[in-house]
């Protein structure tokens, strides 16, 4: 173990010394896991319980591991729909801004022309902008186009948002990848297009991979855009019913603990399965209008 | 550059509509869907709007009353109130844990650093739940706690209570927070390098020194990104109010994004929420400006 060492000291204190360290440091630790995930745990655990049984006690397991919360809101509180109306709307929107990001940030690393520099400019502009700069045009926009309370209300914004920081992404990636590479397979006969997806994609998908990932996670949990856009029950994606759903059952902790329970669990499994991507996303310095 | 680079490179030079097509599908979606309602907010901030009236042009009168709107101006102070609960505390503690995770090989020091960074994945609705859950005054786990500490008298109603509320929200906001800038911090300790340290211990320094003086110039660049990014998140939190106070109790939380959903979606003054969004935007545009430029500023003057 690789300790701080304490300077002239008889080895005998100077170990009891690095062992009070290390404890000192589990105990904060362990303080900060213990906010952060029993929070989520015992939320998790209210949802088996009855209202009985969580008046009486927070932290206390359940006498009968009901599956009734979890069952009634899955079924009869839609969250059945929910979770499908995430998935139509996260699906295209990863796909569609991933395709859009790869080949406009291509163009803005590799090609010459003459707006490069102002185009890529106005495109930084797009992450850079906060959703309250646009969300109140955004909402009359769709009206007009007959969109509003549609799945693409949430959609098209979504994609929006994602393509500028996407373009950025990929600009910056591919702008890094060594020129033999491009170089050697224009001598192979291959035209832009195919210099893109058979040579540059392939060599690129730590940098797509995670990009995706970020799409997805900001579309998921996307709040403002399908609150301000849709109005129907129907179209509500697993945040929006989540917040519509504590308000209606705002006694029925148990109830709205298993609702709640529902709306984290996909994104704890897709964190867990993608956690190199969301720390790479996370720590490449990003900035974005979320 | 050998003789085929250079063909290549005049290929793409010569094909002169290529990189626009490249870039138009995405331009499109952009153009649309955000850079032509940033420019309609602008516009419409100086019209009189139901958003089903017809628009009366009224100048800089919506800009005059929001000089006068006490439920703004007390928005936009919390806003800044915030910014220690967003970025002052959760970069002091990120900092503190970077200290004592980096640089031990910990046993199950990556459950830590992976279970750190849950909160800020999460959807701030579930978020929202949990702590109102935490925070009730009957049966949450807080009141309950206290009083079987035989502290009954710190139990509080929290989200309700008009001289706690904000703190109790606050609290939240840090929650959240902190494992962000931890995941920043963590990265960028695996960039100083080792030698340093070394060279830090030869002089007989203690971790506190080691902290101050060689991790945190080390990741100074990962600081001030976790600034600027959680000073944006100050500015304009909306989700973490929507789901847990709506901005009560009276006034006490209320934001200037929360007071643009009412204004523009619930009592129809659409021109008056879009002058509070013109100023919130100058306001993150113009600090995250100055932020950037200091922070690049600082190291190109190493």
């Amino acid at each position: 173990m690789k300790i701080a060492t304490t300077k002239s000291l008889s080895p005998f204190y100077s170990r009891i010394l690095n062992l009070i360290g290390i404890l000192a440091v589990y105990f904060i630790l362990l303080i900060f896991f213990i906010t952060t995930v029993v929070p989520f745990l015992t939320i998790a655990v209210a949802g088996f319980k009855t209202s009985i049984e969580l008046v009486q006690g927070a932290f206390t397991l359940p006498k009968l591991w009901l599956f009734e919360n979890y069952i009634n809101a899955w079924q009869q509180a839609h969250f059945n729909w929910y979770f499908r109306n995430s998935v139509i709307v996260a699906v295209p929107v990863v796909v569609i801004s991933m395709i859009l990001s790869i080949m406009s940030g291509y163009a803005f690393a590799l090609m010459k022309f003459n707006l490069n520099k102002l185009l890529f400019g106005i495109f930084l502009l797009g992450i850079m902008v906060p959703q309250e700069a646009y969300i109140i045009p955004l909402y009359y926009l769709l009206v007009d186009l007959g969109l509003n309370d549609t799945y693409f209300a949430m959609i098209l914004p979504q994609i929006a948002m994602s393509v500028c920081f996407g373009t950025f992404w990929m600009r910056g990636f591919f702008a890094a990848m060594p020129r033999d590479l491009i170089d050697a397979s224009r001598v192979d006969g291959c035209n832009v297009w195919q210099v893109l997806w058979k040579v540059l994609v392939p060599n690129a998908w730590v940098a797509i991979s995670t990009m995706c990932v970020l799409f997805f996670i900001w579309t998921w949990n996307d709040f403002m855009i399908a609150l301000v856009n849709t109005s129907s029950d129907t179209l509500r994606t697993l945040p929006l019913g989540l917040a519509f759903f504590q308000g209606r059952h705002t006694a029925n902790v148990p109830f709205i603990s298993a609702g709640a329970t529902i709306v984290a669990l996909p994104t704890i499994i897709v964190y867990l399965l993608f956690q190199r991507q969301f720390t790479r996303g996370v720590t490449s310095g990003t900035l974005h209008g979320q | 550059m050998n003789v085929s680079a250079q063909t290549g490179a005049n290929k793409i030079h010569r094909i002169n509509i290529t990189p626009y097509l490249f870039i138009l599908p995405a331009f499109l979606f952009f153009f649309i869907f955000i850079l032509l309602p940033v420019l309609n907010t602008f516009r419409y901030s100086f019209f009189d709007w139901t958003g089903f009236s017809d628009e009366v042009f009224v100048g800089i009168k919506n800009y005059q009353e929001l000089l006068k709107d006490q439920t703004f101006l007390t928005g936009l102070l919390n806003n800044l109130k915030f910014i220690l609960f967003f970025t002052f505390l959760p970069i002091i503690i990120a900092l503190v844990l970077t200290a004592l995770l980096s640089r031990r090989n910990l046993w199950g020091r990556n459950i830590f650093r992976v279970s750190f960074f849950l909160s800020y994945v999460m959807p701030m609705v579930v978020v929202g739940v949990v702590w109102r859950w935490i925070y009730n005054p009957v049966f949450g786990p807080l009141n309950t706690s206290l009083k079987s500490m035989g502290l009954a008298s710190l139990a509080k109603p929290w989200l309700g209570d008009f001289s706690l509320a904000f703190i109790a929200v606050g609290i939240i906001a840090t929650w959240v927070q902190y494992g962000y800038c931890l995941t920043l911090f963590m990265a960028g300790v695996q960039r100083i390098d080792e030698s340093l340290y070394d060279a830090a211990k030869v002089d007989g320094a203690n971790e506190w020194y080691q902290l101050l003086h060689v991790t945190i110039p080390g990741i100074r660049s990962e600081i001030s990104v976790a600034l600027v990014t959680t000073f944006i998140a100050a500015l304009r939190v909306f989700d973490l109010i929507f789901v847990t106070t709506r901005g009560g109790p009276g006034s006490e939380t209320i934001v200037t994004s929360l007071w643009l959903y009412t204004n523009a979606f619930q009592i129809n003054r659409v021109g008056y929420a879009a002058a509070i969004a013109v100023v919130q935007t100058a306001i993150i545009l113009l600090i995250s400006y100055f932020l950037l430029n200091r922070s690049r500023g600082q190291e190109e003057g190493d």
